[in-house]
């Protein structure tokens, strides 16, 4: 890891030691560019970078592509993603050479929420390769500066990859090992789903840097603060692979009258830091969904500000 | 085998009632396992359309009859006759006897009285699931014999991904999840290390994907000239 292998803020911020902050922002459900403005600007100097979501839950909304250049524009970097369920290995590669010509140097790739629970449930799916696969061409594409095919690219681009991992999804004994296949495929950075039980996921960053994986790639942990108990419950019983604990429940009971919402903060920001001085964890992934107004708050009761200039 | 699901009869029934003789013509083969196009099923069906027609007041001869297979020429042979005398013909066969129906009849109007669904199993008396979805390119053997093409609802080589919950796949409760299916079928007989394996780009250019397949034998070249000729 000598040279940058994008330049993106994100890699230079991670390279020099600092511990990362990322954010989230979806696009929205139409060409409204207003409302992106709205909710990106919060995020201006808040965070290294921030993932713009693709067709997530299988909702359409503005391409990531899309909104990932109108956030440039805004002077936010980018984590654009792409989900394999939307486009075969010809669209992916195309979008890749497309956003790369227009500045977008970080990349997440994903499998994607199946399009049966999405607002399309009739559309036919793609899934021609899948995340690790994805993983491995951009990889291949930046490295080798070719195609899937072989073929040569005519100026390759440079991203910044990363994958997503969720600790908690059954079968849970697997995903170190997966997490491990990422990384070989070409992971620089991974961002966790979002972490509730603590103990659970100290055990598994045990594993991760029994591994060594912690040195081979950037893992970032995934922080949601808690908004209301409705939420809360409705984690703890209808997300997959999501790991709400009791006592976090219990904790958000005990809040009293309106003051769910901030002791839903009070515990990200805990986590925040503890996630600090946990080995093998290089920075912090906030997904503040629809929330994103509260991000200066956190940042700055986290301690994150100022974020590095590199 | 080939599972199918019998059309709604609402549905059948406006396909079927603008012609004056309608044949309901079984296959007694994979839809006859799944109870849903065999001879007995095509039995069944023109009575009901019969009563229907009667109910409507409609006028329509129905008969209904059957082979062994609607897939191959030589079943046809003793049913040509009765084909040839109906206006339409209502096909229980799947999709592939209903269009060869259609190439051996051609002046025939063919209809669809199923539903084709998947190449399946009978996991129990009356309970039929997907197993296969003809890549052309099988790799049961790096995956423990289970397919990760047509088990895992987003068809990835290199999974479990994300969203699978508790054993099941995230589109539904009842959908186990293929790929922990084969971490379980691995981890029992020792061999983990096949699925922490990078599998690489699938060539689709075998499946569907790749455009409509066909298959020939050269060794029956023979054969072939004898039918024909």
């Amino acid at each position: 890891m000598s040279e940058l292998k994008s330049g993106s803020n994100l890699e230079k911020v991670l390279k020099a030691g600092h511990f990362a902050f990322t954010g989230e922002c979806g696009p929205p459900k139409g060409a409204n560019i207003e409302h992106l403005r709205e909710k990106g600007s919060p995020l201006v100097g808040m965070v290294d970078c921030v993932n713009v979501t693709d067709n997530q839950t299988a909702v359409v909304r503005m391409s990531s592509w899309a909104a990932s250049l109108l956030l440039i524009q805004m002077g936010i970097e980018p984590n654009f993603q792409m989900v394999c369920r939307d486009r075969n290995r010809l669209a992916m590669q195309s979008d890749i050479l497309g956003v790369y010509a227009h500045g977008v140097r970080n990349m997440l790739c994903l499998s994607g929420d199946h399009q049966r629970f999405g607002n399309h449930p009739g559309s036919k799916n793609v899934f021609d390769l899948d995340s690790m696969q994805l993983i491995n061409m951009v990889k291949t594409m930046r490295e080798e500066g070719t195609f899937l095919n072989g073929e040569e690219i005519d100026e390759r681009p440079k991203l910044f990859i990363g994958a997503a991992e969720n600790p908690f999804a059954e079968p849970c004994e697997f995903r170190v090992h997966r997490l491990a296949k990422k990384i070989a495929a070409g992971a620089d950075f991974i961002q966790t789903q979002c972490i509730y039980n603590m103990e659970r996921f100290r055990e598994f960053m045990k594993q991760v840097v029994d591994m060594g994986l912690h040195e081979k790639c950037y893992i970032l942990a995934g922080v949601t603060p808690m908004k209301s108990l409705g939420m809360a419950r409705y984690m703890a019983k209808s997300v997959p692979g999501m790991d709400v604990p009791d006592s976090l429940i219990k904790r958000l009971e005990g809040a009293g009258k309106g003051k769910v919402a901030e002791v839903g903060i009070e515990i990200a920001l805990e986590q925040i830091e503890e996630f600090k001085s946990l080995k093998g964890v290089a920075g912090v992934h906030l997904m503040a969904i629809e929330w994103e107004h509260k991000v200066p708050e956190i940042a700055e009761r986290a301690k994150m500000l100022p974020r590095p200039k590199v | 085998m080939i599972v199918g699901k019998q059309k709604p009869l609402e549905e059948i029934w406006d396909m079927v009632k603008g012609y004056r003789k309608l044949l309901v013509f079984g296959c007694n083969t994979c839809v006859a396992v799944c109870h849903e196009g065999g001879n007995r099923e095509s039995e069944i069906l023109g009575s009901l359309l019969r009563m229907k027609a009667k109910q409507e007041g409609v006028d329509i001869v129905i008969k209904d009859g059957g082979i062994e297979r609607q897939c191959e020429h030589e079943y046809f042979e003793k049913a040509a006759g009765e084909i040839e005398e109906s206006d339409a013909v209502l096909s229980l066969a799947c999709g592939a006897g209903v269009q060869f129906l259609g190439e051996k009849f051609p002046g025939k109007t063919v209809m669809p009285g199923l539903n084709t669904t998947f190449i399946g199993v009978v996991d129990a008396p009356g309970e039929f699931s997907e197993r296969c979805t003809m890549c052309g390119d099988c790799i049961l053997h790096l995956t423990g014999g289970i397919c990760p093409i047509t088990r895992c609802s987003k068809s990835i080589l290199n999974g479990p991904c994300g969203g699978s919950n508790k054993g099941c796949c995230e589109i539904s409760p009842d959908t186990p999840c293929g790929w922990h299916l084969i971490h379980e079928r691995l981890k029992a007989q020792g061999r983990l290390s096949l699925i922490q394996a990078y599998i690489p780009a699938k060539n689709w250019i075998t499946s569907r994907d790749g455009g409509p397949r066909k298959q020939v034998r050269e060794d029956m070249k023979m054969e072939r000239e004898t039918a024909a000729g």
